[in-house]
């Protein structure tokens, strides 16, 4: 099942870039680290853009590098989407030839370009040069571009980094679409912690050109030795069911583990999947199930408890096997005595749609 | 002002001089170029100082050198006679040598610097989506280099027509075989034949003017478009 192996070793410099992970092929695996900590050029071995002398990488048990036996498939045999943080589009050329370039060059393509830019929403640019359009189309452009070489591998090095607030607003979207739509791994690149609650699914975290942690989302955004669950954002995103929306109340029901989840009326249609966020300083504890203003509670075992600062608590959850997280004061776990193991039942405040 | 006759052959031997060297010196002169844009050989000072020398050397001098290397006395020479039974010296051949190296820079400056102001990303972009590195020259290097392609074109045709030592030292002045334009007007200097003189010298400047006009309003069209 996990289909990306990757080790590699390079020495530039003072830096060094020493790692070594498996992860799985779907979803969105996003590299996470402050900058100058390699995420960059992790990308660009595995593109085959830089070579180290000591590597091995293959996708789907298709071997990419291993140097072991010299090996090395240069870039342009490797099937590989590079999205950089520049849309780096060709000046020279309209959309529609950048588009077709990659696509042209492809011997198994799976999608045509009238499908991606629709899908990108790029159509109605297709005779323009890229020097005529805005920061966001022309990343747009860029990614259509990288999908139409039907990858096996799909990497993005903080795509939306060089973009204005509006713009990433305007193209996230689209980045979530391709999630649900192509069953393309996607590796990409952020420091944004807003781009990893909503995009991905397993995290690489990485620091000075070393691993610190290779997990799924949730596990990593709630393990107490990662600086994620120490930032005044601290919490979990749960992946959610739309089972039913309640019109008096304007309210939607959604459900996960069993458990129903209540926020504020979402307009999507029942069935489909969206994300939402539970910040660890909207969840309080309590040791009985009392009707109360609060609609959302659910029942869950303490796995851990962590003291922050001298006041505070970061209490770890798990709710049927799903992880939550709750910041309390020190105060409070001396009055209900919480202890690891213990059941309780968490009071969540609010939950943001993602 | 009318019984005065022209003899117009200078004039198709300076065109087809100046298109041969142009020619001749794109295909030795763009992968010279890119290698020089993306090397960083030790060597690279030493040929770029070669290359340069024409633009500082008095055309007398390097006509002078290579009228030594192309005589048959000297092994070039000899070797030429004895593969095609002609002389260098003195001839076509000869001259289109002389221009090749005397418009050299010409070329490969104004290439080299538009290759090296093609982007790596652009080009590793390009490598993503699948283009070998030759595709990657032929479809963006190329491409991207266009008024960098220009301005060589222009320049080496221009100064290739325009030139008169180099061209005077290794072909002389034989009518029909090696006397250009530049020549053909010295001479009818020499023989006070001022109105030849006058329309022959009169057409250069008339043609100069026109290519530098056309080199740089397609340069700052290609430059709008980019």
């Amino acid at each position: 099942m996990e289909s990306i192996v990757a080790k590699f070793y390079l020495q530039k410099g003072n830096f060094v870039l020493d790692l070594e992970f498996n992860a799985p092929k779907q979803g969105v695996i996003a590299i996470f680290g402050p900058s100058g900590s390699g995420k960059t050029t992790l990308i660009r071995c595995i593109a085959g853009l830089e070579r180290t002398p000591i590597g091995f990488l293959s996708i789907n048990e298709q071997c990419w590098q291993d140097e072991n036996r010299h090996f090395f498939l240069p870039t342009h045999q490797r099937s590989l989407g590079y999205v950089f943080q520049e849309a780096n589009l060709f000046p020279h050329l309209t959309v529609e030839k950048n588009l077709h370039y990659g696509w042209r060059r492809t011997p198994a393509r799976k999608i045509t370009p009238d499908e991606v830019a629709e899908l990108l929403g790029v159509t109605p640019l297709l005779k323009r040069y890229p020097i005529h359009l805005s920061g966001g189309e022309r990343q747009r452009v860029a990614i259509a571009r990288a999908l139409l070489i039907s990858p096996k591998l799909l990497l993005m090095d903080e795509p939306l980094a060089a973009l204005d607030n509006q713009s990433k607003i305007e193209i996230l979207p689209y980045l979530e679409k391709l999630h649900t739509e192509f069953s393309i791994p996607i590796l990409y690149i952020t420091h944004s912690l807003t781009e990893v609650m909503r995009l991905a699914d397993h995290i690489l975290v990485i620091d000075r050109g070393k691993l610190v942690a290779n997990d799924s989302l949730s596990m990593i955004l709630t393990r107490l030795d990662l600086p994620f669950t120490k930032t005044e954002e601290a919490g979990v995103v749960i992946e959610a069911k739309i089972i039913e929306h309640d019109k008096d109340f304007h309210l939607t029901y959604l459900t996960f583990a069993d458990e129903k989840i209540t926020v504020h009326k979402i307009n999507s249609p029942i069935g489909q999947s969206v994300r939402v966020s539970i910040k660890a300083r909207d969840v309080s504890l309590a040791l009985v199930n009392e009707t109360s203003s609060i609609l959302n509670i659910f029942q869950a075992m303490i796995t851990q408890l962590v003291e922050e600062e001298q006041a505070v608590v970061m209490v770890q959850l798990s709710v049927k096997g799903y992880p939550l997280l709750a910041r309390i004061t020190r105060k409070s776990v001396n009055l209900l005595n919480l202890t690891v193991g213990m059941v309780v039942y968490a009071r969540v405040k609010s939950i943001a749609l993602l | 002002m009318f019984d005065i006759v022209i003899d117009w052959t200078p004039v198709w031997l300076t065109l087809q001089l100046a298109t041969t060297t142009t020619i001749i010196l794109l295909i030795i002169g763009t992968p010279l170029a890119w290698w020089l844009a993306r090397t960083q050989c030790w060597c690279k000072s030493m040929i770029e100082a070669v290359i340069s020398l024409p633009l500082v050397l008095p055309p007398t001098v390097l006509g002078f050198y290579l009228l030594v290397i192309l005589s048959p006395q000297n092994w070039v020479g000899q070797l030429w006679l004895s593969i095609t039974g002609t002389r260098l010296v003195f001839t076509f051949t000869g001259l289109v040598i002389g221009s090749v190296l005397f418009s050299l820079p010409f070329v490969v400056q104004p290439l080299q610097n538009a290759f090296s102001s093609v982007s790596q990303r652009i080009l590793e972009a390009a490598a993503t989506l699948g283009a070998t590195p030759l595709d990657r020259f032929f479809t963006i290097a190329i491409p991207l280099a266009r008024p960098g392609f220009l301005t060589a074109i222009t320049l080496s045709f221009a100064h290739t027509v325009g030139e008169f030592g180099v061209v005077l030292m290794i072909g002389g002045s034989i009518p029909g075989k090696t006397q250009v334009l530049s020549i053909a007007i010295y001479e009818h200097v020499e023989k006070l034949e001022f109105e030849q003189a006058h329309i022959l010298a009169g057409g250069m400047l008339l043609f100069s003017f026109l290519t530098l006009i056309l080199l740089y309003s397609t340069n700052k069209y290609s430059l709008k478009k980019l």
